[in-house]
């Protein structure tokens, strides 16, 4: 789990150019968007190609993104169904 | 009714950002592109917006923040930009991932980033201003379009400060493009001698130069601004000083008031010419002084010829570097004549307040 | 302002048809132009449709008496001049000259059909590429080249503010000629199908993979278009002393900025609500007045809800009729709000309203129901027309029956 939770906060710092945030700021459970690191719909499409692009997940529609990227946790999990 | 320069905010060749030492140092480059000294932008812009931005829209927003300060306005009535080539890092990246990807695997931000009208958004939305929001991408026309415009606003209502802006960014490919189209000067020379080779092509350059204009005098204000006119594609000499003489009527100028004229000289050598007959038929009372050699060659370069026109009328004092000959005359009444490639001639008027 | 600011001509192309009568034929048949990609070499070219312009570019040049091979023109230039060559002769101007003529058109990625073409080749090599598929790259570009078209120099220049640009561009107009600037003027909007756009769009997840419905509950997306539409504005003045037929007044227009989020608009449809208020207040009417919207409707979730949010502040439960034509032409970028003040002139002097096609059934959180037959007798006397862009970029305007 450690392993994908660090790889991913990496990636998304570099993704959504979170200048000045390093994966150790970033909390597994914390909420990803609106509060916590505060991203929004643009941050959430980019999301969705870095699963496509470094994962080979394809997500079909924003909406359907919503849950999957409330926290690096539900991304973790997301990421392990899909193995 | 009155019009006012309340507010000036840059990021250009010469110095990061206006202060009132403006052109005590000069740069000085043998490369055939000048690019901006950039500001500290996180002093400007907030973090959680910088980080979606692109260059020009950093620096588009950061002089436009830099010039509300100035002005000590915070919500301006109405924002207007102007850009020749918009947001063309963003596009090329954009570009750039359609086709090495082929289509697959490309994200939104440098997309929604190349759209032109980015940088008034981005001001807009910084401030939280629901006010008009108009931007012209135009040639060399894209800035004088948001003084026409914010002219006119000023004239439909009382008190009013209009933020308007030109901006323009230099790629390596645009660069690169500049040098192919054969606008770029392929001999070595350094800006300070580009009048001197006598060849086609001119320098390239970028910035952002942002002013607020108020039908209100302040105690801020740097000059008045009578009018800005814009001549397409003149004939030949005699429409470009017939065309002049009558923006001088409508203004109630002579040529003998003008003290300085302030010309986009930018050592092409065809392109040059029409300003020397202007010149000696029209100003050869006048001092006669040039920028270009100071902000390079870009669409919007004349809103550095007005940052430049505004500096000398508040600082009341001209910078030797920027002239051609020095009729000694103390400048209260300034006209700037620019155009880019005899196609979008543009004549403004500005005296001191 | 007390000049009134008289519309004299009319000129358009889009996927319904390359002048008014072939996209009257279009709405009288419910038939849209919204079809299979045919024209572009793209990995979607199955899988989404557009609404592209029936024309290719060498019939329209054709069209236009333009030598083939002598032209270097951008598909944003040809759509431009070939719309605003029939606005020009739909207002029976003979002469540009006779009168202080200008131009302000408007567009959202210029040239792009030709230079996505050079940046294949030149971002691989930047000695490859041909410079002539790149001088055409700039928003300036088609506008002078339909400048020179018409002979028009008295002024010229460009807007772009993404899909609201078009709208703007005749706001812009009536000002300089309320202002005394011009006598009148061309005003409107191009712009041509890319894969850049067409690229861009899909990084949003905004597109429907079936024809669009605006204003449905199960709407998904837009389909994008291409195309050109431009008016004639002439001071009242200027209208009479040439003897022109007045078409339609341009009574009212705003323009407001949403300031909420760079590409979606803000729940409460706040930068909608502002620039419909204040365009009424500008024309003096009552919201009873406005007999037909043309909403800006391109059946995305966001804007359809954000839209309606809006018109119900200003409306309340009695909304008037409305429809959104890019059920037909899709939608045209830089070009809708020229073409849809083309269609709004149409409606005010045929009595129209047009329909609003694959509509079903209402968004929940609005219970509006949008035209979905086509009307006659219509008995319109005032058209509120919406384009709304990317940067919070909102624009109405209105427009009133000769």
């Amino acid at each position: 789990m450690s392993q994908l939770a660090n790889e991913l906060k990496t990636e998304i710092i570099k993704a959504l150019n979170l200048e000045g945030v390093s994966p150790e700021d970033i909390e597994n459970d914390a909420p990803l968007f609106g509060e916590g690191l505060g991203l929004d719909s643009i941050d959430a499409l980019e999301l969705i190609v870095l699963l496509d692009k470094n994962y080979g997940i394809k997500i079909d529609s924003a909406a359907d993104g919503k849950a999957v990227f409330h926290s690096i946790s539900s991304m973790v999990a997301y990421i392990e169904s899909k193995k | 009714m009155n019009v006012y320069i309340n507010g000036v905010g840059s990021v250009n060749a010469q110095q990061a950002g206006y202060t009132s030492n403006f052109l005590a140092e000069i740069q000085q480059t043998e490369q055939h592109s000048i690019r901006s000294i950039e500001p500290d932008y996180k002093a400007f812009i907030n973090p959680t917006l910088i980080r979606r931005m692109g260059r020009i829209i950093k620096m588009g927003v950061a002089s436009a923040k830099m010039c509300l300060n100035d002005a000590g306005v915070e919500q301006p009535d109405a924002i207007l930009t102007g850009t020749g080539l918009g947001c063309i890092e963003d596009t090329e990246k954009f570009l750039g991932a359609i086709i090495q990807n082929n289509e697959q695997f490309l994200t939104p931000t440098s997309f929604i980033q190349s759209t032109h009208n980015t940088v008034g958004g981005q001001i807009a939305l910084m401030l939280g201003c629901n006010n008009y929001n108009f931007t012209y991408v135009h040639r060399a026309f894209s800035f004088e379009s948001c003084v026409q415009d914010a002219m006119m606003l000023l004239a439909e209502k009382a008190e009013q400060n209009v933020l308007l802006g030109g901006v323009d960014e230099l790629t390596a490919n645009s660069l690169k493009l500049i040098e192919r189209l054969g606008h770029l000067k392929n001999q070595p020379l350094t800006n300070l001698n580009l009048l001197n080779s006598k060849t086609r092509g001119s320098i390239a350059g970028e910035g952002a130069n942002f002013f607020v204009l108020s039908n209100t005098i302040a105690a801020t204000s740097y000059a008045q601004l009578l009018g800005c006119k814009m001549l397409y594609k003149p004939e030949n000499i005699n429409e470009v000083t017939e065309s002049l003489q009558q923006f001088l009527l409508e203004n109630k100028v002579q040529a003998s008031d003008i003290d300085l004229v302030l010309y986009g000289y930018n050592g092409d050598e065809k392109y040059d010419r029409v300003y020397t007959e202007v010149s000696d038929k029209l100003f050869n009372k006048s001092t006669v002084a040039y920028f270009k050699h100071l902000s390079g060659e870009y669409h919007t370069c004349n809103s550095f010829a007005y940052l430049l026109a505004a500096h000398i009328l508040k600082s009341k004092s001209v910078s030797p570097s920027i002239l051609l000959n020095d009729k000694k005359r103390a400048v209260k009444t300034i006209l700037i004549y620019n155009h880019y490639r005899g196609i979008n001639h543009t004549f403004s008027l500005l005296t001191a307040c | 302002m007390t000049k009134r600011v008289v519309v004299t001509g009319i000129g358009i192309i889009s996927a319904i048809g390359k002048n008014t009568d072939e996209s009257m034929q279009h709405f009288r048949s419910a038939t849209s132009g919204i079809g299979a990609i045919t024209h572009m070499d793209t990995v979607h070219k199955n899988n989404l449709p557009v609404a592209e312009v029936k024309y290719s570019n060498e019939e329209l040049l054709s069209l236009l008496n333009i030598s083939n091979h002598k032209s270097n023109y951008t598909r944003t230039s040809i759509l431009g001049m070939y719309a605003a060559k029939q606005a020009l002769e739909s207002a029976g101007i003979h002469s540009v000259k006779e009168k202080k003529t200008g131009l302000i058109s408007a567009n959202s990625v210029g040239g792009m059909d030709k230079s996505e073409v050079f940046y294949a080749q030149f971002l691989a090599n930047p000695s490859k590429g041909k410079i002539s598929n790149i001088v055409g790259h700039d928003c300036g570009d088609s506008t002078e080249h339909i400048a020179d078209y018409l002979g028009i120099k008295e002024q010229v220049t460009t807007l772009s503010t993404a899909c609201s640009s078009s709208a703007n561009a005749i706001m812009l107009g009536s000002r300089l000629i309320q202002h005394g600037l011009l006598d009148r003027v061309i005003v409107g909007g191009t712009d041509s199908l890319t894969k850049f756009t067409v690229n861009g769009f899909n990084t949003l997840m905004i597109f429907d993979k079936e024809a669009c419905r605006p204003f449905d509950a199960t709407r998904n997306g837009l389909n994008l278009g291409e195309g050109a539409g431009y008016i004639v504005l002439e001071s009242e003045k200027s209208a009479a002393e040439s003897e022109k037929k007045i078409r339609g007044f341009l009574s009212g227009f705003a323009n407001a900025n949403d300031a909420y989020h760079q590409t979606a608009s803000s729940p409460d449809g706040n930068g909608a609500y502002l620039a419909m208020s204040q365009a009424l207040a500008m024309s003096n009417l009552q919201p009873t007045q406005i007999d037909y919207i043309n909403v800006h409707g391109t059946a995305t979730q966001n804007n359809d809800l954000s839209e309606g949010i809006a018109m119900k502040r200003i409306f309340g439960e009695t909304v008037p009729r409305f429809s959104s034509t890019k059920s037909f032409t899709g939608h045209t970028l830089g070009a809708a709000g020229g073409i849809e003040a083309v269609f709004s002139i149409m409606a005010l002097e045929q009595q129209i309203i047009y329909p609003n096609l694959r509509f079903k059934t209402p968004i929940p959180e609005l219970q509006l129901i949008p035209e979905t037959e086509l009307i006659e007798g219509a008995g319109i006397k005032h058209i509120l027309s919406n384009s709304f862009g990317f940067g919070g970029n909102n624009s109405t305007l209105i427009f009133s029956a000769a």
